[in-house]
């Protein structure tokens, strides 16, 4: 009698414990989903700034038309990379966004040479808008790749491993920095002030 | 470091919920002690008295005292956080003005966004002395001000990361129990004054009845000794109220600093930001005139520049509300130097 007794409570243990593991792992799944979605929302604010701070310079470089175009064509691939977002298509989009990265880069470049240019306060605005929108996707990014990073760990670990099955979990993938090249420069400083 | 509060980040937010209803506990039953108190006291001093007297049988000032502390921690819990607002002055952006403002909302944003929290509403509070503070009850209600001095000084990244350490309080809920403990320290301090003028009224003119009546009238009579034990108690509670409510609010601010450091540093990957920040927060040594005592241990850094709070252990451990800034600048110099050990990379220097 005391042993079935016994025996029931280690059973009920062992539900509890499942049950809680198994809404963790829900939890944490969901909260990767929406990281994920909070990347895509940042994105589309870069695709839609471009434009802008294209149209903002044009007139006045309108001998440096190569980066432009440049811009132009890496915002555009981005946006076809984007148009399917999923966490399994995340190379693809990584990749296209990195080549804008790049392009914008370059680009920042080009702007620096042109402090008259800097100085008309639309140029300055935009300028600030897209520092903010490129902190904002690599915050995202990094929010993203710490909460995927908690719910591949909690995947993996024992006992929880065991209720992964059931809670269909499967790992996250991490949104990396392919490009060697944005690896050596993380980011480009845009701020307005003058470097301390 | 970082794994570390990012894996305690629950049982600090459940920590800090659970202190928070301890302290509006206390609270609440720290009146109900004065109210009580005085009527066991004014009980055993009228007790001996004549059949024609009046005998307080019936606790009226421990259940109004009661009813008074209730309502104080619940109003006070309401409406704290604008409590704390309204004492600095601050005043909302809603629709950034300047290159700064519109600077400031960008940067909260990108680190709400670092946090996973809702963007908090943003403030400027008016004083040229470099400082920034959050209040709130949850992550989904909370308040992140700067004073115009930091906006000024500090370059984009250094806000950043002081905006980083601001929502670290926020996420982890400090904010909650901090808020509280200002909203109940600055109703502690209030009714102290209050109360001590209304008792000294009270023996001056030698008016009868009320709470002055109780312990006047108590002297008066044949007093046992248990009741002045009881009463000697029972007024150096009232003395030492306003002491008891600060030293809870320093204790409960220091260590935090720290761990909202590491949160900061977590969400901009750039402990040295906040380094430099905080240092230029320190060398402008004019205290911040328009945050009055009772917000200072929300502060990152202290506004009132006491001295204290250059030492660490002994006195500083009881009376300062923050870590000696030294201490917290080599800490993310360290956390910074791990960064880039971890990376492979030394400083050039």
């Amino acid at each position: 009698m005391g042993g079935t007794v016994i025996l029931l409570i280690i059973l009920a243990a062992v539900v509890l414990y499942g049950v809680s593991a198994y809404n963790g792992l829900i939890n944490l799944k969901n909260q990767t989903l929406n990281a994920f979605k909070q990347i895509d929302v940042q994105l589309k604010r870069r695709h839609d700034l471009i434009p802008n701070l294209v149209n903002a310079v044009k007139g006045a470089m309108d001998f440096e038309r190569q980066t432009l175009e440049a811009v132009i064509q890496a915002r555009n691939q981005a946006v076809a990379a984007g148009a399917n977002a999923a966490p399994g298509a995340m190379k693809q989009m990584a990749t296209a966004e990195n080549q804008l990265t790049a392009a914008l880069s370059r680009f920042n470049v080009v702007v620096e040479q042109y402090p008259q240019l800097k100085a008309t306060a639309n140029v300055g605005q935009l300028q600030e808008e897209l520092t903010s929108t490129e902190n904002r996707i690599s915050f995202s990014r990094q929010a993203y790749n710490d909460t995927a990073t908690q719910y591949n760990t909690r995947q993996q670990q024992f006992p929880t491993n065991l209720f992964a099955g059931i809670a269909k979990a499967s790992p996250a993938e991490l949104w990396e920095i392919t490009d060697e090249g944005e690896r050596a420069v993380p980011q480009v400083d845009l701020s307005m002030k003058p470097k301390a | 470091m970082t794994d570390d509060t990012s894996l305690n980040l629950f049982q600090q937010q459940e920590a800090n919920r659970r202190r928070t209803v301890i302290l509006v506990i206390g609270f609440v039953l720290f009146f109900a002690w004065l109210g009580f108190g005085g009527d066991f006291i004014y009980y055993l001093a009228t007790a001996d008295a004549g059949p024609e007297t009046y005998h307080h049988t019936f606790p009226w000032f421990g259940l109004v005292m009661t009813a008074i502390g209730a309502g104080i921690a619940r109003y006070g819990f309401a409406t704290g956080p604008n409590k704390v607002l309204w004492s600095t002055g601050a005043r909302e952006v809603v629709d950034p003005a300047t290159d700064k403002e519109r600077q400031l909302v960008n940067v909260v944003e990108e680190m709400a966004i670092a946090a996973g929290i809702p963007r908090p509403r943003i403030w400027i509070v008016p004083d040229p002395d470099p400082n920034a503070f959050a209040t709130g009850l949850d992550q989904g209600h909370s308040h992140i001000a700067v004073t115009q001095g930091l906006l000024d000084l500090c370059s984009r990244d250094e806000l950043q990361a002081v905006i980083a350490h601001e929502l670290g309080h926020v996420k982890n809920l400090d904010v909650r129990l901090m808020t509280t403990l200002a909203a109940l320290v600055g109703a502690v301090a209030l009714m102290h004054d209050g109360m001590g003028r209304l008792m000294q009224g009270g023996l001056r003119v030698g008016g009868s009845g009320g709470g002055g009546g109780g312990s006047r009238g108590g002297k008066k009579g044949g007093l046992g000794q248990l009741a002045i034990i009881l009463l000697v108690l029972w007024v150096i509670t009232w003395i030492l109220a306003p002491l008891i409510s600060q030293f809870l609010a320093m204790a409960v601010s220091r260590k935090r600093e720290y761990l909202a450091d590491a949160m900061g540093a977590q969400f901009t990957r750039n402990p040295m930001a906040l380094a430099t920040a905080l240092q230029k927060i320190e060398s402008a040594d004019a205290p911040t005139s328009s945050i009055k005592r009772g917000a200072a241990h929300l502060c990152i850094a202290d506004p009132l520049g006491r001295r204290v709070n250059l030492h660490e252990g002994g006195l500083a451990n009881l009376f300062a509300t923050h870590p000696p800034m030294a201490a917290r600048i080599a800490r993310l110099k360290g956390m910074a130097y791990q960064r880039l050990k971890a990376e492979g990379q030394f400083p050039a220097t």
